[in-house]
């Protein structure tokens, strides 16, 4: 920690606040960004897998099949659609528009519900497909 | 008050900085490129989901896809570099640690993103 005195005042931390959805969603923003870094290595597995043959490809195919491996790839692309709309949210942001609460609050309900859907819209379809190929 | 700005200088609004702007800038473009190439992966994920790999291999050996698994490549690499370097400078403080963070950060996007478009270019190739 810091050299000074412990006795000095600490301005306060987050774990002070109330938590507001704003604030939990800039959070999660960040988080679901370092996420996606991640899982980006998951992203090269996948390509260089499938360009090396069909050995390498049943691998990541087995694995992504099972139900860690599915469980992993809901919250990748929970991730990705989060990160996505929070992305939205700054562009409108980036405009000087939605500012005001009665805004800041219906934009950041959005953020949150949105990707919700998308991602079980995502996987509703997916499992659709699943049964065409297998 | 006299004015020691180039009128250049001036108009270009950049203050002192020569590369002031260009962070925030290249976030945005890669962010808005983001959007539609990641829906297209997911989507082609998605209508693949449990596919052989001769289906796999012969749809990502199709050139129109590379050219957009390319671009996804360099802008998803691109912008999840810009992205952790912010997350970097503002948690690390030490100018070793900081400075050793930012150059595994370029290593690690570059490896992502060349692993990728190679993997991209030999399935086209060969196809």
């Amino acid at each position: 920690m810091s050299d000074q005195s412990s006795s000095r005042p600490l301005s306060p931390h987050i774990q002070i606040y109330r938590w507001t959805l704003t604030m939990m969603l800039s959070i999660l923003h960040r988080a679901t960004g370092i996420a996606l870094y991640a899982g980006s290595a998951l992203l090269a597995w996948w390509l260089m897998a499938t360009a090396s043959g069909p050995e390498a490809y049943a691998l990541v195919r087995d694995i992504s099949g099972s139900w860690i491996g599915r469980l992993v790839l809901f919250g990748y692309s929970w991730a990705l659609f989060h990160h996505m709309f929070g992305g939205v949210r700054h562009f409108i942001w980036d405009t000087g528009r939605g500012f005001d609460l009665k805004h800041v609050e219906l934009i950041a309900r959005s953020t949150a519900i949105a990707p919700l859907l998308l991602t079980g819209l995502a996987w509703v379809l997916g499992y659709m497909y699943l049964g065409t190929w297998s | 008050m006299s004015e020691m700005r180039t009128p250049l200088s001036r108009v270009r609004g950049l203050g002192s900085a020569k590369k002031g702007t260009e962070h925030f800038w290249l976030q945005r473009v890669t962010a808005l490129a983001n959007i539609p190439l990641t829906l297209f992966l997911v989507g082609a994920l998605v209508v693949h989901a449990g596919a052989d790999h001769a289906t796999m291999a012969a749809f990502l050996g199709n050139p129109v896809v590379g050219v957009v698994m390319l671009l996804l490549v360099l802008s998803t690499c691109w912008h999840m570099r810009l992205g952790l370097q912010v997350v970097i400078e503002d948690y690390i403080h030490g100018e070793a640690t900081k400075l050793a963070a930012l150059v595994a950060n370029n290593f690690f996007a570059l490896i992502i993103g060349v692993a990728c478009a190679l993997a991209v270019l030999k399935l086209v190739v060969s196809q």
